[in-house]
């Protein structure tokens, strides 16, 4: 089972696709170049300090709004390893898994963790935090085969017979 | 058992009996919509996938709408990459510049009733105004649907909506849908379709129908349908006869017998104009509440409500007055079809005598890009559709969303208003 650790970024209900990329930054070249304005409107310091391995983790409705895929992709870019959150908006939840970004639904741990703590989490498994441990309920099978083939890009390319098996 | 609208869409298009609820199920696109800020992340997508042709350009359609005009340098090479795109592959539809793209689906004839449509933004679930399936997604399923054509859905629940009645004369559609939003909440229909039923919604016309089903994403809505009828058919292009005579568009209402996850009622009369206050859609609170506060800023426009009927009641409120002076008033109609129309019956004149600053059609102020963007503590009264932290200018402005109505009296007076 793969398992990893990471440090905690907390927030809180309702994060909308506006706030995790504003849209004055949506026609910058490439998502590394948008990287440095995530999260500005709420927490302009915050992209700045963010590490590889990072985990968000949120209440209900993250990623509600605008369907812009900026969102997942720069928060994949800015190293964040996965999200975790109460529930997620529709189309963000597309957006994520055709991206190759894990996303985990909990509304529990969002209650309970505190900003900079470690959790630790064990992919299809659970989550620990402390000496508590937080079930994470199954994804349907077509997102697994869409997570499994690396993403949508590479499912369709396997579809086209190109690139690695 | 019984069928909802959004179950005989899709049983329809994938040719079975019925649907169930949580079934996911692959579609056939009847149409897709990609705008100007993503087509240039849809284009290398697509030849990343290794697809070499669209499966049928012709479903295709291209809109400039939120760069246009341009007031970045980095805007016009979207541009320039959608005209290669669009001429590589042959794709014919192209808006460059006719106005805002959930106006143009429909008002151009390329969304119908029953079809089933996705675009490359949120808002594209305002083509459930006459009846279509229609949703936003990102732009590597764009990407993917123009080389295989098909999308994978799951079956939504449905959540009826149902107002009868008559509503108060200073009432909109607007006030209807935000009341909506401030009782269900920003998630309260995710993965859902809303189907909005009732003699209020019989009486409205498709315009008013349309900035409901715009909205409804804002509270996590997959689609929020109107069953058509003889308005949607006109308004559609399809003869009274034509319409009649098609089982299939006869079919388009749910059954009284389908299985409805939940249902709303409401009686017309009891609506009050509203406002979504700062900063989520769905803080809900009557206009008289917040009556009083100064603005600095008022705009009429937008997919939600830059239609010639909300153009219309701004004009017959401003008829002959001046807007209040240390107000500055934005009106951007929907379409250039719109905003011609706003000028040869007179309305343009009537809004720009008033005060008020008339632009070309585009997303510009709504998507907080251009033509109008605000600053820290200022506060506007706005009749899009998001007042999210920072969307139409820095995080610290006050983004308060209303009808047509009440913005032109807020414009009146300078101060946010009941409409009378």
């Amino acid at each position: 089972m793969e398992e990893f650790t990471g440090k905690v970024w907390l927030l809180g209900d309702d994060i909308d696709t506006d706030i995790i990329m504003p849209t004055e930054y949506l026609a910058m070249k490439t998502v590394k170049d948008m990287c440095p304005y995530a999260f500005s409107p709420l927490r302009p310091e915050m992209a700045a300090q963010i590490h590889e391995g990072d985990i968000i983790v949120a209440g209900k409705n993250f990623g509600c709004g605008s369907s812009r895929e900026q969102a997942p992709e720069v928060i994949k870019a800015l190293g964040i390893r996965c999200v975790i959150a109460g529930s997620y908006a529709r189309i963000f939840f597309r957006n994520a898994i055709n991206n190759g970004l894990l996303l985990i639904e909990n509304a529990d741990l969002v209650r309970d963790v505190k900003e900079g703590d470690e959790i630790t989490v064990r992919v299809g498994d659970s989550i620990l935090y402390g000496d508590k441990t937080y079930p994470i309920s199954p994804l349907p099978q077509n997102l697994l085969d869409i997570l499994d083939a690396g993403g949508l890009v590479r499912a369709m390319q396997r579809l086209n017979g190109i690139g690695k098996e | 058992m019984g069928m909802t609208l959004i179950e005989k869409i899709i049983a329809h298009n994938i040719g079975r009996e019925s649907v169930t609820p949580g079934e996911i199920v692959t579609v056939n696109v009847d149409r897709v919509m990609v705008h100007d800020i993503f087509i240039p992340f849809v284009a290398d997508k697509f030849e990343e996938m290794g697809f070499s042709k669209i499966w049928d350009p012709d479903k295709m359609v291209l809109i400039y709408d939120h760069l246009v005009p341009a007031s970045q340098l980095d805007d016009a090479r979207h541009f320039a990459k959608g005209d290669a795109f669009a001429a590589k592959y042959g794709v014919k539809n192209v808006h460059r510049s006719d106005g805002i793209c959930h106006q143009l689906m429909t008002e151009a004839g390329y969304v119908k009733p029953g079809d089933i449509a996705f675009g490359t933004d949120s808002h594209t679930v305002t083509y459930g105004c006459v009846g279509a399936f229609s949703t936003g997604i990102g732009y590597t399923e764009m990407a993917g649907i123009l080389g295989t054509g098909k999308l994978w859905i799951r079956v939504p629940e449905t959540i009826k909506v149902e107002v009868n009645g008559t509503l108060p004369a200073n009432v909109s559609s607007k006030d209807v849908i935000l009341q909506i939003l401030g009782d269900l909440r920003a998630d309260g229909a995710t993965y859902k379709s809303l189907e909005f039923v009732g003699s209020t919604f019989d009486a409205m016309s498709v315009a008013s129908r349309m900035t409901m089903s715009n909205m409804t994403v804002e509270c996590g809505a997959k689609c929020g349908l109107f069953a058509p009828d003889e308005k949607t058919a006109e308004y559609c292009g399809i003869s009274a006869e034509d319409f009649k005579n098609d089982a299939f568009l006869q079919s388009l209402k749910g059954d009284p017998d389908a299985a409805y996850e939940r249902v709303l009622t409401y009686r017309a009369e009891d609506f009050v104009p509203v406002a979504a206050c700062p900063s989520q859609v769905d803080n809900i609170h009557p206009v008289s509440e917040i009556a009083g506060l100064a603005v600095d800023q008022v705009f009429l426009g937008s997919c939600t409500n830059g239609r010639l009927e909300d153009l219309a009641a701004a004009a017959d409120i401003l008829r002959g007055k001046k807007i209040a002076p240390f107000v500055k008033m934005i009106v951007t109609p929907a379409s250039r079809k719109i905003y011609r129309e706003a000028l040869e019956a007179g309305i343009l004149e009537t809004l720009a005598e008033a005060g008020a600053m008339i632009t070309h059609p585009g997303c510009g102020l709504c998507c907080g890009r251009a033509g109008g963007i605000l600053t820290d503590n200022e506060v506007v009264v706005a009749t899009n559709n998001r007042n999210f932290l920072g969307r139409m200018g820095t995080s610290k402005v006050q983004i308060y969303l209303a009808s047509p109505k009440t913005a032109a009296w807020t414009a009146l007076t300078g101060r946010i208003s009941v409409p009378e």
